[in-house]
């Protein structure tokens, strides 16, 4: 077995033995840890320390069953979102919640406990899986639902892959009228009429999001583009979209310079003037609307060698526009490289004892990796905890542990419970040594 | 078209499996595990939105003596056949094999000796069903004595050879034989295996392969870049094979 470095979606890696294969019964008998396509951007899906095993789920990829009657699906855990979008679209049926790329696997989407545009209404993946099928560390295969060991199975929902392996996931796909999206975007020029506009499309529109630019500054700060969207209810005589093909990769890393705050400010320009000043309305397939940098393989790759992180957290709502503005404003301060911001409205937290979202704001900001991303983050964990907030481990590979305790005041409770079913840690990852104090 | 697949379950079985039924073809899937089995024909059943999930048996390349029996109720359940899919055989690494002669002679004997049983006789119930095509999964290590795969690599030029001549005998008859050479494709065969450049996926290879059958092809390289990689490889001397460590 050979040794190779293996890296999240951040492009940070650590050299360990990454073993695959079609059977998960066979493969997860002797790992550390599952993980799918490496989509987490930081070291969630890492081995905890150099040499270790972990298994690779994404040949365990089989559909076991779908009831059309009611949309419950049953699949191994390694099975992509880009192949249910694409056997099942065209049906008429879709993910109820869909994270920002389909090159996830549908264990990394329990493990994660997603969420979509869609929060503020559906909230996470989580709330739409009846069954778990998890090898806990001792190697016995448990059934959990919401109804059957609720504790293991609210655990692992959200739980990072740290509770058990994910063997099979049950869940209900949701019916769709169309395959297509009624989609709408508005450009605001600042960001209290952003959050405004992003506020108030929520009550009527299923999926939101706004972008903004997190390099402008002055009065141009937080200004922006929301996009909304809901199912068509009428395709006008199209038939199903076509998946898009994908544009040649990103052939190599581009030098760590060509990404700096004048090439980036120039690009968010160019969508913002680009986008006019007028509302557009168009109809547009799911593969652009939610999945719009999917074509272009290995994206990541612009950052170059040194990597980058996504710093996302979530604001309580009764601080929620407030925190928005402030982070913008330290972030221009700072004169952070904030080269990708994404503002989301959420909905009401989840049952996943670690799940994300929480009902308020939560921003997602694509960092570079330099020297001064710890202290940037430190930084931001300490002012999102002055306003109870809590980050996202899917994107996490800097936040402290004394940090991440004070933010997650669920975090004992969901302890106690891996404790039960895994007493010495043997299921760990390079993040939960960091975070959760695991042995390396 | 009426299908079986031997090695369904797995890796490019799996994944030929999956572009047949993708276009309406009915399939019988052969294997060694009852439940593997179960998996891949529900995998199929939703996928190809089947009214029912498609028929499996129990079959074992290691072991010749079911071959026939095993192939006629197939082409009972089916009530016919037009295409039958070979992709089941033993792999292991020279460096596996050196270590262990009982795998190396299982090797040998299932990947020559009793894949060319299993042709022997799917190649009479094709003709007997008035012609159809034969495909099976060989493999680039065959195109040239290679240090690296010296026993897995024999035995696949042994296939390769006499898929060529079963091709010539028939063809006229109205039995087309496919060889496919795939280069390095990652399935849970090569799991394990430092992937080298043009490394391939399961699902090219599958619609690659299918076009081949549809041409009436008689020999296919997956993916396409390897028929010039080889063709390179089978033109250089001996003195530059010999130094080479691949």
């Amino acid at each position: 077995m050979s040794e190779q470095l293996i890296s999240g979606w951040g492009r940070v890696g650590v050299v360990g033995q990454q073993i695959s294969s079609d059977d998960l019964f066979g493969l997860t008998q002797d790992v550390s840890l599952c993980r799918g396509l490496g989509r987490s951007y930081g070291d969630s899906s890492l081995p905890a320390s150099p040499g270790m095993r972990v298994a690779c789920t994404t040949l365990a990829d089989r559909l076991l069953h779908f009831d059309p009657s009611n949309g419950r699906l049953r699949v191994e855990s390694g099975v992509s979102l880009r192949t249910l979008v694409r056997l099942l679209l065209p049906r008429g049926w879709f993910v109820p919640v869909t994270p920002g790329t389909s090159d996830v696997t549908v264990g990394g989407m329990v493990a994660a406990d997603v969420h979509g545009k869609n929060h503020h209404i559906d909230g996470c993946f989580g709330s739409y899986v009846d069954e778990l099928l998890v090898r806990v560390a001792d190697g016995r295969v448990i059934t959990c639902g919401p109804a059957n060991e609720p504790d293991l199975f609210w655990a692992t929902i959200g739980g990072m892959g740290l509770t058990g392996h994910i063997l099979e996931v049950t869940f209900r796909m949701s019916r769709i009228p169309s395959p297509w999206i009624t989609a709408e975007s508005v450009r605001l020029d600042g960001i209290d009429t952003l959050l405004d506009e992003l506020h108030q499309s929520s009550s009527e529109w299923p999926f939101t999001v706004a972008w903004v630019d997190g390099l402008a500054a002055g009065t141009k700060l937080g200004r922006g583009i929301v996009y909304k969207g809901r199912w068509s209810e009428q395709t006008f005589g199209r038939g199903s979209p076509m998946e898009p093909n994908r544009v040649p990769a990103v052939p190599f890393d581009l030098p760590h310079w060509a990404l700096n705050r004048w090439s980036v400010g120039r690009f968010n320009d160019g969508i913002y003037l680009n986008h006019g000043s007028r509302t557009r309305a168009y109809m547009q397939s799911p593969y652009e609307f939610f999945y719009p940098l999917d074509s272009i393989g290995n994206w990541n790759r612009v950052y170059g060698r040194r990597g980058f992180t996504q710093y996302q957290c979530v604001i309580p709502e009764r601080h929620g526009q407030e925190g928005m503005r402030q982070l913008l404003q330290y972030l221009s301060e700072k004169h952070a490289n904030a080269f990708l911001c994404v503002i989301k409205n959420c909905g009401d937290e989840g049952h996943g004892m670690l799940s994300f979202p929480l009902s308020g704001m939560s921003a997602a900001i694509d960092l570079p990796i330099d020297r001064d991303t710890q202290g940037l983050v430190d930084f931001f964990n300490e002012w999102a905890i002055g306003l109870g907030g809590r980050i996202y481990l899917a994107k996490d590979a800097f936040t402290r542990a004394e940090h991440f305790k004070v933010m997650e005041p669920r975090l004992p409770q969901w302890e106690s419970v891996r404790r039960q079913w895994d007493p010495a840690h043997r299921i760990r990852s390079a993040q939960s040594v960091r975070i959760f104090g695991d042995p390396e | 078209m009426n299908c079986i697949v031997l090695g369904a379950t797995k890796g490019m079985g799996r994944a030929v499996s999956r572009a047949l039924v993708a276009r309406g073809d009915r399939l019988c899937l052969l294997g060694r595990n009852q439940e593997d089995l179960n998996r891949t024909a529900q995998d199929l059943h939703v996928r190809g939105e089947l009214t029912t999930a498609p028929e499996t048996l129990l079959c074992d390349l290691g072991d010749p003596d079911t071959f026939s029996t095993v192939l006629d109720a197939a082409v009972t359940a089916l009530g016919g056949v037009d295409l039958m899919v070979v992709t089941a055989a033993v792999f292991a690494t020279q460096d596996g094999l050196d270590q262990d002669p009982g795998l190396a002679r299982r090797l040998m004997q299932t990947n020559f000796v009793n894949t060319i049983e299993y042709c022997e006789h799917a190649s009479q119930l094709l003709l007997s069903n008035g012609g159809g095509t034969l495909c099976v999964f060989s493999s680039v290590a065959g195109d040239r004595g290679r240090a690296s795969a010296r026993i897995y690599g024999s035995a696949k030029a042994g296939l390769s050879t006499y898929l060529e001549a079963l091709d010539h005998r028939y063809r006229r008859q109205g039995l087309r034989v496919l060889c496919v050479k795939p280069g390095f494709i990652r399935t849970s065969m090569t799991a394990g295996l430092p992937p080298p450049p043009f490394a391939g996926n399961a699902d090219d290879v599958a619609g690659r392969v299918i076009r081949a059958i549809d041409r009436g092809d008689s020999v296919v390289y997956a993916p396409a870049i390897w028929r010039w990689i080889m063709l390179v490889i089978r033109l250089l001397p001996r003195f530059i094979m010999r130094r080479s460590n691949f």
